[in-house]
């Protein structure tokens, strides 16, 4: 499939500051590439958990943003630490995240899931001392 | 109801965005916590909290949230107001606590917004 438009954010770890500056350029761009409503606030809400994740529990990443005529594909691909158990890690509610995440309102183990939720496609892919890739995918049509 | 009906409903100052005033709001969801935000909330919706980072307003803008009340006359800082400018945004900041903000928007007909469990062709 043709790929209309590729782009890619660094993310760093542990900047809450910045956190969510990739996912409004994402957003603002996918909305000048004129993609519906409905479908940008899906890509819109499980991008910006995904950056959040990437500040609060990452070692850092990057965040890729692929368009083709069919879908929008997020791409999350981080450093490490790596996920222990991922299947605790999709339980609502399960959390790891720190007391500075807390304090901003986040960290309260829905993340993943919404992701997931939101997502037409979710595939999420750890190893310890690795890294975390996760591949969401969003149809357009 | 309007921006314009949940100013006088919460009984709010405009700190930023009057020009939306006319704007219709479906739904209110009343949360310090922007996970549950993400969670949940749809389109037209405002939100009443009473947490104030800049990050308030980035979970608005994901959901499309164009209504953001700051319960118990919290003040926003200069950054969070343009940011809200920016994106057009109303910011309306309200002596009420947050339940009162929610129970008097409630009892006017504004419903809250229902948890989305499963993924619904809504809205066409």
């Amino acid at each position: 499939m043709a790929i209309l438009l590729e782009r890619s954010f660094p993310v760093a770890a542990g900047a809450y500051t910045t956190a969510g500056e990739a996912s409004t350029t994402i957003k603002r761009t996918l909305k000048q590439l004129g993609v519906n409503t409905e479908v940008l606030r899906h890509v819109s809400v499980a991008c910006y958990e995904v950056e959040l994740n990437l500040v609060i529990h990452s070692l850092g990443g990057t965040l890729t943003l692929l368009v083709d005529p069919e879908k929008v594909t997020l791409i999350s691909k981080d450093v490490g630490p790596g996920i222990p158990d991922i299947e605790k890690a999709m339980t609502e509610g399960f959390s790891t995240a720190n007391e500075e995440a807390r304090t901003l309102g986040f960290g309260a183990g829905m993340g993943l899931p919404n992701m997931k939720r939101n997502a037409t496609g979710f595939d999420i892919q750890s190893e310890m001392g690795v890294g975390t890739t996760i591949t969401m995918t969003f149809a357009l049509a | 109801m309007t921006i314009r009906d949940v100013l006088e409903i919460v009984d709010g100052k405009v700190l930023t965005g009057e020009k939306y005033l006319d704007t219709t709001v479906q739904t209110a969801c009343g949360s310090d916590l922007m996970s549950d935000v993400l969670a949940f909330v749809k389109e037209s919706a405002v939100l009443i909290t009473g947490l104030i980072n800049p990050h308030v307003v980035r979970t608005s803008e994901m959901l499309d949230i164009t209504c953001i009340v700051f319960s118990r006359g919290k003040q926003p800082s200069e950054e969070i107001l343009e940011m809200a400018d920016e994106i057009g945004i109303t910011i309306i900041s309200s002596p009420l606590t947050t339940y009162t903000a929610c129970g008097e928007l409630y009892m006017r007909g504004l419903p809250g917004s229902k948890p989305k469990a499963v993924k619904t062709a809504e809205g066409a």
